[in-house]
């Protein structure tokens, strides 16, 4: 069953879509140069990257569209356009007692991710790495089970090897905010629509989001969900409590609820 | 009169120097408490006269004596508590001058301490020689009302040292015992200087009333009769008492200071001078059984300036981290490369807090999983510095940056001791209603926001917005303009209306047609973007 969406859907990943290596453009004779790059790419999209044994605690609304059903240590995940829900991945980890790095974000929101059940005493920030980026992930990496960052514009291939190489042997998850190659799954904020603010009145109060990941093979899945069920996916994972809202969500099609945290695989 | 030992073959009695500071409490508060010499003080302890100055005491004041009835006697009589501290803390210059000049001292009590003399008197011509070079080594600290009595045997020293205050001279209260003759230097003495009532006055029953007439008697009888502790005393009394002179160990030096000449003006060469010095600290450290855990710095320029900082460790500070510590205070958030302003001649380190090494002690496989996690941040602290790595606490606050705190890893947090500024659990009233912005701005981030003419939106003294807004932009480069779908505002912050320093703004909410909302401040006619919900 393809949602409507998906058309939309690819189109709002130039960075999938651009760099991915899909069929056609392997069939068309590329040049020399470029023909490592994609066949290791290639390569690395059919090989398994991870120990598959060892699945990190997840938000289970998330849980259920990550591939393999969470977070695996040694996996790498970008998020695309949203820390909310960078700090949703973070909190399940930090939740069950496991430290968490922030490198090279000042604008992290602490007040948000103690929100989303992060736990601030086990929470390392790393603000300004500067030009040490790589030399510190790498640090941080063989201590905390998750880290958060966002990677520098340029980075060698080789680097990019050898971090995702400490990754599967220390067993850490990585959360890129914006592109990484060779994310395990890329995940992205793909509609957004608030509640609570009229023009002029009220105050947000409600967020409702549908949710992609995007496996590197080109499969997508997807989930509507409210920000609450990011905040306490954890202690209540069911869900069964919409946030109280006057515009209540309505059901569209078959008498599902639409915004309910629904799993489509495409 | 016999001095041959009685009976048993016991060591005989150490050759002793013995230094008497009289009235030593009274001595150590006029010094603590700058007062003049001759004052009239008394120390007082659970209500009575402890001590008392000559002054005093020539109006009456007596040991023992209530407050009151002391005052009585004398009116300008000051009293003080009696601080039994104070008297180790001030004897110590004392002991340390002695020790300077003397080898092996072993202090009684505060101001009464014992020197072996045999090798310094050898060493220093005689005993008499011997005493004027303490008498003048004390005198250059200060300390004038010193006595000294030298004989065989602590006991008999010390009434040697009581008695030149009464005889000799005011220059130079000396008082020797030729070897040998302590016994019969000791025979006038009542029984009362043994310092056990019960047996004075069994024995005054008895007839005996000196110690020389309590030393004729057989030390076996005395034994018998007297058991361990008259035995003891009658050895004391016969100027045979072994009890050695048992030298103090002076506490050891664990502070380490290294002077450079010239002065180095590099961090990183500072940093290298300085790895053996804080290698051999933490080695002292080792050896004593501890590790410091809180450590103070003081670094010494050429032209003068001191600074001193104090430095805290989660765990304990090993070589790298007192040299990090070291390199951290001289960088003050600049770069390892940098110049200083001032070549740096002394590098001191003093280990503030040490606790016991077992207490610290990895484990047997291995240390737990937060220290490995200690050991990697401390890594990164030593390559971006002391502040590089942060830890996160939230404070009360109205505007989003100032609810959060950053603490630098190892740091205590400021709130553990009560002490942090702002309580976010008080109301802070204008303060963010609804969900909290992940992404706050370190920063705030300039911002358009205009009406659907075209104008700049504003808001006027009485809080009324000029018109709805419609479009607006965040970032520096004024990027593409995005219609306004909902919007909320403005809501009055206005902090310490009453301090030049103090702000007013206007905050509103915004949402973009493709549902991500921002938070926006107006504040004296300029948009800034606060946060963003993404």
């Amino acid at each position: 069953m393809t949602p409507p969406a998906a058309g939309a859907l690819e189109q709002d990943e130039p960075s999938f879509s651009g760099s991915g290596a899909s069929g056609p453009r392997l069939m068309t004779t590329p040049s020399p140069a470029v023909l490592p790059v994609d066949l290791q790419q290639r390569i690395n999209q059919m090989q398994t990257s991870r120990l598959d044994s060892k699945r990190l605690p997840t938000v289970p609304a998330l849980a259920r569209i990550l591939p393999g059903g969470g977070l695996q240590s040694g996996g790498s995940y970008s998020v695309r356009n949203s820390a909310a829900l960078a700090m949703a991945l973070l909190a399940g980890p930090s939740a069950q007692g496991a430290w968490c790095g922030v490198v090279g974000l000042p604008e992290f929101s602490v007040e948000a991710a103690r929100e989303f059940g992060i736990n601030l005493d086990r929470l390392i920030l790393v603000p300004a790495p500067g030009a040490q980026w790589l030399t510190v992930t790498a640090a941080l990496v063989d201590v905390v089970s998750v880290v958060l960052t966002r990677a520098p514009e340029h980075l060698a291939p080789t680097d990019t090897a050898r971090l995702k190489a400490r990754l599967r042997q220390r067993g850490a998850a990585m959360i890129t905010l914006g592109s990484w190659q060779q994310s395990d799954s890329t995940l992205g904020v793909a509609e957004s629509a608030w509640e609570g603010l009229g023009s002029g009145r009220g105050h947000l109060r409600a967020r409702r989001m549908k949710i992609t990941a995007t496996h590197p093979s080109g499969r997508s899945r997807h989930a509507y969900l409210w920000l609450a069920d990011l905040q306490h996916g954890l202690r209540d994972p069911a869900g069964g409590h919409l946030p109280a809202s006057d515009g209540t969500p309505v059901s569209s099609d078959g008498g599902d609820p639409l915004f309910w945290p629904t799993l489509m695989n495409s | 009169m016999d001095s041959e030992p009685p009976g048993d073959g016991s060591p005989p009695a150490t050759r002793t120097l013995l230094l008497w500071c009289p009235d030593w409490p009274i001595t150590a508060a006029l010094r603590e408490h700058s007062l003049e010499a001759d004052a009239a003080l008394a120390l007082m302890a659970k209500g009575e006269v402890f001590a008392c100055s000559p002054a005093a005491r020539q109006d009456g004041v007596r040991r023992g004596l209530r407050v009151r009835e002391a005052q009585a006697r004398c009116p300008h009589l000051i009293c003080l508590p009696y601080d039994p501290d104070l008297d180790q803390r001030s004897f110590e210059p004392v002991t340390a001058a002695v020790e300077a000049i003397l080898p092996g001292v072993q202090v009684l009590r505060p101001g009464l301490c014992a020197v072996r003399a045999k090798g310094p008197s050898r060493y220093y011509g005689s005993e008499e020689k011997l005493a004027s070079v303490v008498f003048t080594t004390l005198a250059a600290i200060g300390l004038a009302d010193v006595r000294i009595g030298i004989a065989d045997g602590l006991f008999a020293a010390e009434q040697a040292a009581r008695v030149a205050e009464e005889t000799d001279d005011a220059d130079a209260p000396l008082c020797i015992i030729p070897p040998g003759r302590s016994p019969w230097f000791l025979s006038t003495f009542p029984l009362d200087v043994l310092d056990q009532p019960k047996l004075a006055v069994l024995l005054r029953r008895l007839g005996i009333r000196s110690l020389g007439d309590f030393a004729a008697l057989k030390a076996a009888d005395v034994r018998n009769r007297f058991g361990e502790e008259g035995a003891l005393a009658h050895r004391m009394a016969s100027g045979i008492d072994s009890a050695a002179v048992v030298p103090r160990l002076p506490p050891p030096q664990l502070d380490s200071a290294v002077d450079f000449e010239p002065p180095l003006v590099r961090i990183d060469q500072l940093a290298f001078a300085f790895r053996m010095s804080a290698e051999a600290f933490v080695g002292r450290l080792r050896g004593a059984g501890l590790v410091c855990t809180v450590l103070r710095v003081v670094l010494s320029s050429d032209s003068g300036e001191v600074s001193e900082r104090t430095w805290q460790h989660p765990r304990w500070f090993d070589a790298d981290d007192v040299v990090d510590r070291v390199r951290w205070q001289l960088q003050g958030g600049r770069n390892a490369d940098s110049g200083l302003s001032s070549g740096i001649t002394r590098v001191h380190v003093d280990p503030v807090t040490v606790e016991d090494l077992g207490d610290h002690a990895d484990g047997l496989w291995g240390t737990g999983p937060d220290e490995s996690v200690h050991h990697g941040l401390a890594r990164i602290q030593s390559m971006l510095g002391h502040g590089a790595v942060l830890t996160a606490i939230i404070a009360g606050g109205r505007l989003l940056a100032d609810r959060r705190v950053y603490i630098p890893w190892g740091d205590a947090p400021p709130g553990s001791a009560g002490t942090l500024p702002r309580d976010r659990n008080l109301p802070w009233p204008g303060r963010l209603p609804g969900p909290v912005p992940a992404t706050v701005f370190a920063e705030p981030v300039p911002a358009v926001v205009v009406d659907a003419a075209g104008n700049g939106v504003d808001v006027d003294g009485r809080g009324v917005l000029s018109a709805d807004p419609a479009f607006f932009s965040a970032g520096r480069n004024a990027g593409p303009r995005w219609p306004v779908q909902s919007w909320a505002g403005p809501w009055p912050i206005t902090e310490r209306w009453w301090d030049p320093a103090g702000r007013v703004l206007n905050r509103f909410q915004l949402v973009d047609p493709s549902g991500s909302a921002w938070l926006f401040l107006l504040e004296d006619h300029r948009w800034w973007a606060e946060a963003t919900y993404d």
